[in-house]
């Protein structure tokens, strides 16, 4: 806002001539490149003939070069995948499929099984999705509001785990699946491989703690006067009102899961249990080119829709993931 | 719920006295917390301490174990990957930060000065981030064919000779850097972005005056006040990079000649190839004693500097 005021005064520093600055006024009033906030680059260093070149030179080279870098491969992948094996190794390669077929995708639902892994993997990430949220935000609460004592050690221990990178302790998590002590469970190729590994997720609790403890205790007073269980205050007043960090916690969790690829590695070795990625990884070597191309763009279908609609979320989530403490 | 309600049936006849009262929170409270202490004991806990002790264990999981003593850390040191796979690890590590961290504080320094298709531009450069990865592993793969795939296709565009990417002990481990680098760098870059938008304008205002061109305004202002998230980012991102599995694993099998080896590729080959899941283990925790030695810097960072 205040570089508005201050522009005027500026325009001596700024490598703009005088002439050039008549000849502008005189031409029909351009749209002003909008710099209400201000960045590195000046204000009105941007908004001069010059600056604007430059700028727009810019624009077109990201522009272009993103969509390069991340859209193109993406392309390539989708109109790959209905090629056939001979236009795939055809030199040079064709920019558009001869003919538009969905056969390959057809051929890879069937090959592969992928209606079986899509909804192994579903199971997967909304079972956990449930669980995390269950587990989680009762844990949270407590340590919040509840206050129990030792609380705070339980808090630091649950924090601990985020010091721990999680491939260093898969061998170990592997024996409990495997066997879990005290109950002599075998979780191997079960659900609960996933979803009580997913649970115990210690960046969720922070996060929902932190959230929790913003939350006004007045607030709570008043329902515990009115005698509500700590139980029924959760419910009806401290989840109502934690609808945007439930949110952010539960598309984290959904696509943690979907995208894993190492932890269902080890827990799911049975084909017919397998998640999306270990079935197309494992069956990758066997398939034709374009076959295997048509796999991967029916897996990332589900995590892109998520995004589409999502996004805010889930740039909300990158950022608490980021800006922590 | 029904946690709740059995202290108090118990003690709701009487006026409850303070001790009382205490009590009873203490049961609610951790009735609401047992799920998650199960959850985190089983899943979390239990392994961190399993993983010291098996480390210095022999187990086959009919006999009791016994202890070894270093006999686990000498087999791992004289398996002929070893070196290779921690200097893989290392390099992988640095190559990885010279394109996954010094690319994506640029990419964000250029978006924030765009006023026009940002909402596309920060929605293009995540849309690999929500890709699977072994998706992304698996195109790239097909990308890097040396007969067929996308790269030699582009470089025989520009009449450049084709590589042989990953079968080639010189270029594989580059290439798993360039895969890396596309599927992660979205998450750093939008990061950093949100980081600039709280830059205060008045410190730009206040650099021009003073007469700093836009390269000093970048030096002396955008940087210092980004100092503190670059840090983290850059610790997150060594103990993040220096896990390393999924790239190896799916392309190249730790190979050509053990030049992509990652410690914990050799760590998943020892548990579940070789059957020395001991051996793994004591891997394991060389790794993990480096990567706390990292962690442990990043929790001291944030935390003296965020509260």
């Amino acid at each position: 806002m205040s570089n508005i005021t201050v522009m005027p005064d500026r325009s001596a520093g700024t490598p703009a001539t005088p002439a050039g600055r008549e000849r502008r006024r005189q031409r029909r009033p351009r749209k002003p490149i909008n710099t209400q906030f201000r960045t590195a680059v000046s204000p009105h260093q941007l908004n001069t003939t010059r600056g604007r070149i430059i700028y727009w030179i810019v624009l077109v080279i990201v522009v272009v070069s993103f969509t390069a870098a991340f859209v193109f491969p993406l392309y390539w992948m989708v109109t790959g995948a209905m090629k056939s094996t001979e236009e795939l190794n055809a030199i040079p390669p064709t920019f558009l499929p001869s003919h538009f077929s969905l056969d390959g995708y057809l051929e890879a639902w069937d090959l592969l099984g992928l209606g079986t892994l899509l909804g192994n993997t579903a199971l997967y990430a909304g079972g956990a999705w449930l669980l995390t949220l269950a587990v989680d935000v009762s844990a949270a609460y407590a340590l919040s509001k509840l206050r129990p004592a030792l609380g705070k050690v339980v808090l630091a221990l649950m924090l601990s785990t985020l010091m721990i990178p999680p491939m260093v302790i898969m061998l170990p998590a592997y024996l409990t699946v495997k066997e879990v002590p005290i109950f002599g469970w075998n979780l191997l190729n079960t659900p609960w491989a996933i979803w009580l590994p997913a649970a115990a997720n210690g960046f969720n609790v922070f996060l929902l703690k932190r959230f929790f403890d913003s939350i006004p205790r007045e607030l709570l007073e008043a329902a515990e006067i009115d005698g509500a269980s700590p139980g029924r205050i959760l419910w009806s007043v401290v989840i109502p009102i934690s609808r945007p960090i439930l949110g952010v916690v539960s598309i984290l969790t959904v696509v943690n899961v979907w995208r894993d690829f190492v932890w269902p590695l080890l827990v799911l070795p049975d084909s017919d249990k397998m998640s999306v990625s270990i079935g197309i990884a494992s069956l990758s070597s066997q398939m034709p080119q374009n076959v295997l191309v048509a796999s991967l763009v029916i897996a990332s279908i589900p995590t892109i829709v998520v995004f589409f609609l999502f996004q805010r979320h889930i740039m909300a989530g990158l950022t608490a993931g980021s800006l922590k403490g | 719920m029904t946690t709740a309600s059995i202290p108090a049936a118990g003690g709701g006849r009487r006026q409850p006295t303070k001790l009382g009262r205490a009590v009873r929170r203490n049961v609610t409270a951790y009735g609401f917390l047992c799920g998650a202490l199960i959850c985190f004991a089983f899943f979390s806990w239990y392994p961190m301490v399993r993983e010291v002790i098996l480390s210095f264990q022999k187990t086959n999981f009919v006999d009791p174990p016994t202890w070894v003593g270093l006999d686990n850390f000498r087999t791992v040191v004289s398996d002929p990957a070893f070196g290779p796979a921690w200097v893989n690890t290392a390099l992988f590590t640095v190559l990885a930060l010279l394109c996954g961290y010094g690319i994506p504080f640029v990419t964000a320094i250029v978006l924030n000065e765009l006023r026009h298709a940002r909402a596309y531009l920060r929605f293009v450069v995540y849309l690999p981030v929500m890709l699977p990865p072994a998706v992304s592993v698996l195109l790239f793969q097909w990308f890097y064919n040396p007969d067929y795939g996308l790269f030699n296709q582009v470089l025989d565009l520009f009449h450049l000779p084709g590589l042989q990417w990953l079968n080639s002990t010189s270029t594989a481990l580059i290439s798993l850097v360039i895969v890396s680098t596309w599927m992660n760098m979205g998450s750093g870059t939008l990061i950093y972005l949100a980081a600039l938008q709280t830059i205060p304008s008045e410190l730009y205002e206040a650099a021009e005056l003073d007469g700093a061109g836009l390269f000093k305004r970048i030096w002396h202002v955008t940087i210092p006040q980004t100092k503190l998230i670059l840090l983290v980012m850059l610790l997150l991102q060594i103990v993040a990079t220096m896990q390393v599995f999924i790239e190896p694993y799916l392309l190249t099998g730790g190979g050509p000649e053990n030049a992509t080896v990652s410690v914990v590729y050799l760590m998943y080959q020892y548990a579940f190839n070789f059957g020395n899941l001991n051996a793994g283990n004591a891997l394991g925790l060389m790794l993990m004693i480096v990567l706390m030695v990292f962690s442990a810097i990043y929790l001291r960072v944030s935390r003296d500097n965020t509260v």
